[in-house]
């Protein structure tokens, strides 16, 4: 139902109010190296991301997740 | 300055091939650009006497404490002092042991009626302290795929306590009642969980809706726990805490508290409605395995529990001085953490470090006390000064504090 590149170009919409330094973004990017989060930015996005997509990342998964594309394959696997 | 110093100096590092120290290279920069600055290092304070739960000597001078959780002021109380001096003589100065073992002593166990009596329920369990009280209870009581469902902006108690279990832990927008209920009905419907709320959240003084999560929370076949450390002893008419205040007698299944606030000793507890409550004695590894609080801490902590559900007078002491302080500051022009005086807490909010520590620093050389705090402690990265008051805060005392936020919010800038 829902395509990877759907999902991807949804997070990567979501991450844009929080990408300050204008990162250019892929797969690869990550959050707290590349983007430089601190954990009240991961804290509001991981909340927005939740309710784009009406799913729970629970804190044990986010401890998982470091890049773009290891959380659009999350999103992908809690909608299937 | 010069012990400051010398704690920061950095000496010559191991030769090995991995300092496991280095990690903290960043964080002794930050503390010696501080130092460096030639601002007092706010982490350092040191009382070298204290006259009373409102008063003790920072560097030789007299200072007005502004930033202790003696909310009752129940640390100079004579039935307090008498009782801790009586257990130290007939008990000696420790137990030497573990509550499981040969560390339950007579008064640990009057301590526990204490609280029972206080709180009106059938079962508490004293911890050594408030931090393990959320560590031990936490972890022990929510399992390998049962759920932990918190608030944000919880205590680092409460994430450390998610932390050493094995639930599954959820986060949710601080204060959300919305956010809460979304989540809850986005989890699997089977599995046990517990909503961990706090009564008063206590960077920015701000209480809880707990009326509306508790609800929420049961709608959704949650269990839920309320920290009320910051609220014993003045909300309430019995001062059990903000659940009371809000009519939730019954409907709260954890309440966990502490003794180094309100009850002006230190220790942690939980009281329960659970009729299997006990068990936890036997499971909860925080509770066994360190050692239990010596007599003379559990007696004056049995003392002042006693003596707190009938300090009407103190409590409305407290909450006058609160509206006092919150009425006053906000009239010069100070940014509050809440726009009503919701709990003991004022917390001023600034824009930057060197704003904060400037205004910290001028309050104490004029003889007033507060908490600097600053992320990650704080919320949504905010650096703030925090003030808490005490029952025993006298009318002119808080007269001095308020004359000396507005020479120094002046001096540096802060208001106009």
């Amino acid at each position: 139902m829902t395509d990877r590149r759907t999902v991807y170009e949804t997070i990567t919409g979501l991450i844009e109010p929080f990408n300050k330094k204008g990162v250019s973004l892929a797969d690869a990017t990550t959050f707290q190296g590349d983007l430089e989060w601190d954990s009240l930015t991961v804290m509001d996005f991981v909340a927005s991301t939740e309710d784009e997509f009406d799913i729970i990342i629970t804190m044990n998964m986010q401890a998982e997740i470091e890049t773009i594309g290891q959380l659009v394959d999350v999103v992908m696997k809690l909608k299937a | 300055m010069t012990e400051t110093t010398e704690m920061l100096r950095v000496d010559a590092t191991p030769a090995l091939p991995h300092d496991l120290m280095s990690k903290f290279d960043g964080l002794i920069a930050e503390r010696q650009a501080l130092a460096d600055s030639g601002v007092r290092d706010p982490f350092a304070i040191v009382m070298e006497q204290v006259k009373s739960p409102t008063v003790a000597v920072i560097k030789g001078k007299e200072t007005i404490l502004l930033g202790t959780y003696n909310y009752m002021g129940m640390t100079f109380d004579p039935d307090v002092i008498q009782a801790g001096k009586d257990a130290l003589d007939q008990f000696g100065s420790g137990t030497n042991g573990s509550r499981m073992l040969n560390g339950t002593f007579r008064d640990h166990i009057d301590a526990e009626e204490a609280l029972k009596e206080f709180y009106a329920l059938d079962h508490a369990m004293v911890f050594s302290t408030g931090y393990l009280a959320n560590l031990g209870i936490i972890s022990t009581l929510v399992g390998k795929g049962e759920y932990i469902i918190l608030d944000a902006d919880s205590h680092a108690s409460i994430y450390d306590g998610c932390a050493l279990g094995n639930a599954e832990i959820v986060r949710f927008r601080h204060n959300s009642v919305e956010d809460l209920d979304k989540r809850l009905g986005r989890l699997p419907k089977e599995p046990g969980k517990l909503v961990v709320l706090e009564g008063v959240y206590s960077m920015l003084g701000d209480i809880a809706p707990l009326k509306e999560m508790v609800a929420v929370a049961r709608k959704h076949g949650a269990m839920v726990l309320v920290d009320e450390a910051h609220s014993m002893g003045f909300f309430g008419e019995h001062g059990r805490g903000v659940y009371e205040q809000e009519g939730l007698e019954g409907q709260v299944d954890f309440i966990i508290g502490t003794f180094s606030k309100s009850v002006g000793t230190v220790g942690g507890f939980c009281v329960s409605t659970h009729p299997k409550f006990e068990a936890m004695r036997m499971a909860c590894r925080p509770y066994i395995f360190t050692a239990s609080l010596p007599p003379s801490v559990v007696a004056t902590a049995a003392t002042s529990i006693r003596k707190l559900m009938h300090a009407h007078d103190k409590r409305r002491h407290l909450w006058e001085n609160s509206r006092r302080l919150h009425g006053g500051l906000t009239a010069m022009g100070y940014t509050l953490g809440t726009e009503k005086p919701e709990s003991a807490i004022i917390a001023v909010i600034l824009k930057d470090q060197a704003q904060a520590i400037t205004l910290w620093q001028t309050l104490l050389e004029a003889g007033v006390y507060v908490n600097m705090a600053r992320p990650p402690a704080t919320p949504a990265g905010t650096f703030l000064l925090r003030c808490s008051l005490c029952a025993e805060h006298t009318a002119e005392q808080i007269t001095t504090v308020l004359r000396q936020f507005k020479v120094a919010g002046q001096a540096v800038g802060v208001i106009g």
